[in-house]
C-alpha cells in the first residue's frame, strides 16, 4: 500500500471516528452528565441520517422507486430554491429539530416516572423508527433503502477529493458541538444536570425543577444525535434500515463513552477514536481473527480491561478546582494548634 | 412576636404507607422567629412531617399552610421557592461533586442555569458564578469546611457530611429552615458552633428553625417551644421546662401504653 492510499484510509477513518464522537458527546449529556439511561441511540441516529437524506436526496427514478413517494425532493422540488448545498445545512438543522421534537415527546411522557422507563422507551423508539423505514416503503424506499445522498459541495469538489473536504467539514461541525456542550455542562445549567446523576431529591430539596432539567438535557442530547445521524448520511450516502442495528448504532456509541470517560467530553472524543480504531483496525488481522464477531468480541475486551483497570474511562470526570483564599487559610491556621 | 400569626401550620394532617399510619390527624403551628424542637420516640411520625411539609411527600388528608397559604400538595421545589428548606436525617450529599459544587447548586434564579445564557451571556454567567462561589466560600468557613472545598463531597466523614446538610441552608437565603437531626454523629465542639450559627440565622436573618433533635442538651437549651410527637400525633407543647415535667411525655419516652386495642 502506497502512502497516498494510506492517508486516504486515515482520512476516512477520521470521518467515522468524528461523526461516532458527536454521538458520544450526545450520549455523555444524557448519561455522563445527567444519568439518563438511552439505550435507543439507534433511534435518534436513524432519524437524524434519515431527515438528511429526504431533504436533500433528488427526486426518486420512478423507474427503480414504484413505491417511493415522498422521497427526497425538497430541495430539488424549487419549493425553497437554495441549491443543494445550502440544504445541506438545513437538513442538519431538520435533523437536529426532528430529534429533539421525538426526544420532547417522550421525555414528557416518561421522565417524571421511575428511570427503567426512559430506558425501555427508548430502545423502543429505536426499534419502531426502524421498522418503520422498513416497512412504509412511501417513506423512505423501505429495506432498498435511499441512496444517491447528495454531497456537500459535490459540484465543485471532484469526487476523488470529496473525502478531504468531508473531514474538515466534520472536524469543523465536531468542534462546535464540543465548544456549545462544554460551555453548557461547565456552567450552573451542567451543574444542575450532575446534581441530579447523583440525587434527584436532594436536587429538588435544592430548589431545583428536576423534571424539567432531565427533559433539556434529553432534548439537547438528542439534536445533538440528529446532526450526527445528518453527517453519517452525506458520508457514507447510502441509507438502509440495516444500517442502523442496536450492535453499531448503540452498543458501540456506548463503549466509546465508557471507555473514554463518562462525564468528560474530551474522554468521549477520544473514546469515538479508540474504540473505531479498534473495530476499524481489526479487519486487517488474518484469518479468522478479521470476522466481525472477533472484532466485536474485542470491544468487549477493552470494555472488561478498562472497568477494571480505570474505571472512569482513560479520562476520568473533570473536577473543577478553586483556589482557596489566603484569608480563609489564615483562620484555618489560628483554629489549629498543630 | 407570640401574637404573630403562625408561619408554618400543619392542620389535622394524616399520612398513611399502605396499612401503616405514619402521620395521624397531626395539627400544629411554628411562630415566626422562634426555634421550635420537635421531639419524640421513634417512630413518631417526625421526619414523615418533615416529607410532608417540604413536598416530598403529599398528605392523605388534611392541609398544611405556610404564611397562610397552603403549600400542601406542592412539589419540593415549589416548596422551596416559597422559602422552606429542609435538611436530611441522612446526609443525601452530591457524591461526585465537590463540596463548593454542592453549595453553589443551592442559590435559586441562577442565570447560567438556563441553557442558552450559557452561550449567549457568559460573562454574567460567569459574573454571578464569582459572586455565588464566593458566597459559597464564607458558607465553609462559617461551618469549618473550607480546607475541603475542593474535595468530593462523597469523601466526606459523617460529622462533615452533616455540617454540609447545614451548609445548604445557608446558602439559600430562606424563611424558614427544616433540621432534620443535625447534632446526631456531631462532636460537641462542634455542635455548639452549628448552635451558635443557628441562633445567629435566627435573631441575624430572621429565620425560623423547626429542628428534629434526640439530644436533649441540644433541645433543652436551644429550642423554645418544644412540641412533642408520638404515635403520629402532637401529644405535648410548650416550654423546655413544662415538656419535662409533663407525665404524658414522660410515659411516651419511657415505655408507656400502647394506644388503641392491643
Amino acid at each position: 500500500m502506497d502512502i497516498s492510499g494510506v492517508i486516504d484510509y486515515l482520512i476516512g477513518f477520521a470521518i467515522m471516528a468524528m461523526i461516532y464522537a458527536v454521538f458520544a458527546l450526545g450520549l455523555n449529556v444524557h448519561w455522563g452528565f445527567t444519568g439518563l439511561f438511552n439505550i435507543g441511540i439507534a433511534g435518534f441516529f436513524a432519524l437524524g441520517a434519515y431527515t438528511a437524506a429526504l431533504l436533500t436526496s433528488p427526486p426518486p427514478d420512478p423507474d427503480q422507486f414504484e413505491d417511493f413517494i415522498f422521497g427526497g425532493n425538497l430541495a430539488n422540488q424549487g419549493l425553497l430554491d437554495l441549491g443543494v448545498d445550502a440544504w445541506f445545512f438545513l437538513g442538519l438543522a431538520a435533523a437536529a429539530l426532528v430529534c429533539g421534537l421525538v426526544a420532547l415527546i417522550i421525555g414528557t411522557i416518561t421522565l417524571r416516572l421511575n428511570d427503567d422507563y426512559l430506558s425501555i422507551a427508548t430502545l423502543g423508539i429505536a426499534e419502531s423508527v426502524r421498522f418503520f423505514f422498513l416497512n412504509e416503503k412511501w417513506a423512505a424506499n423501505g429495506s432498498k433503502g435511499l441512496y444517491r445522498i447528495p454531497k456537500f459541495l459535490g459540484d465543485v469538489v471532484a469526487p476523488e477529493n470529496y473525502d478531504y473536504l468531508y473531514v474538515v467539514v466534520a472536524l469543523v461541525i465536531l468542534l462546535i458541538l464540543f465548544a456549545a456542550v462544554q460551555r453548557a455542562v461547565r456552567s450552573p445549567w451542567g451543574r444542575v444536570l450532575r446534581a441530579i446523576r447523583e440525587d434527584e431529591v436532594t436536587t429538588a430539596a435544592s430548589g431545583k425543577n428536576v423534571f424539567h432539567f432531565k427533559l433539556q438535557s434529553f432534548v439537547f442530547g438528542a439534536m445533538i444525535m440528529g446532526i450526527g445521524g445528518a453527517l453519517f448520511a452525506h458520508h457514507v450516502r447510502f441509507l438502509s434500515p440495516l444500517t442502523f442495528d442496536p450492535l453499531l448504532a448503540t452498543f458501540v456509541i456506548w463503549a466509546m463513552l465508557m471507555v473514554g470517560g463518562s462525564g468528560n467530553n474530551l474522554g468521549a472524543v477520544l473514546g469515538a477514536f479508540v474504540v473505531w480504531g479498534v473495530w476499524a483496525g481489526t479487519q486487517f488481522l488474518p484469518g479468522v481473527f478479521s470476522d466481525p464477531s472477533f472484532r466485536l468480541l474485542m470491544i468487549g475486551v477493552i470494555i472488561v480491561a478498562i472497568m477494571l483497570l480505570r474505571p472512569g474511562g482513560l479520562l476520568g470526570e473533570w473536577r473543577r478546582i478553586v483556589a482557596s483564599r489566603p484569608a480563609s487559610a489564615a483562620v484555618r491556621d489560628s483554629t489549629d494548634p498543630g | 412576636m407570640k401574637n404573630s400569626p403562625p408561619i408554618l401550620q400543619v392542620r389535622n394532617v394524616t399520612k398513611d404507607f399502605g396499612g401503616v399510619r405514619a402521620v395521624d390527624r397531626c395539627t400544629l403551628s411554628v411562630t415566626p422567629g422562634t426555634i421550635t424542637g420537635l421531639i419524640g420516640p421513634n417512630g413518631a411520625g417526625k421526619t414523615t412531617l418533615f416529607n410532608l411539609v417540604s413536598g416530598a411527600l403529599a398528605p392523605t388528608s388534611g392541609r398544611i399552610l405556610f404564611e397562610g397559604q397552603v403549600i400542601s400538595g406542592l412539589r419540593p421545589h415549589q416548596t422551596f421557592a416559597r422559602g422552606l428548606i429542609r435538611t436530611f436525617q441522612i446526609p443525601r450529599e452530591l457524591k461526585r461533586m465537590t463540596v463548593l459544587e454542592n453549595l453553589m447548586l443551592v442559590p435559586a434564579r441562577q442565570s447560567g442555569e438556563r441553557l442558552w445564557s450559557t452561550w449567549l451571556t457568559p460573562w454574567n454567567v460567569a459574573r454571578e458564578e464569582r459572586r455565588i462561589q464566593a458566597q459559597a466560600l464564607d458558607v465553609l468557613e462559617l461551618v469549618n469546611l473550607a480546607h475541603l472545598a475542593n474535595e468530593l463531597a462523597g469523601n466526606l466523614s459523617g460529622g462533615q457530611k452533616k455540617l454540609l446538610e447545614l451548609a445548604r441552608t445557608l446558602m439559600a437565603d430562606p424563611k424558614m429552615v427544616l433540621l432534620d437531626e443535625p447534632g446526631a454523629g456531631i462532636n460537641r465542639t462542634l455542635l455548639r458552633d452549628l448552635s451558635t450559627n443557628i441562633v445567629r440565622a435566627s435573631v441575624e436573618r430572621n429565620v425560623t428553625f423547626l429542628i428534629i433533635e434526640h439530644d436533649m442538651r441540644f433541645v433543652m437549651t436551644m429550642c423554645d417551644p418544644v412540641i412533642v410527637m408520638a404515635n403520629g400525633s402532637v401529644i405535648s407543647e410548650g416550654t423546655p421546662s413544662a415538656i419535662q415535667r409533663d407525665p404524658q411525655v414522660l410515659e411516651a419516652y419511657l415505655g408507656g401504653r400502647i394506644s388503641g386495642p392491643a
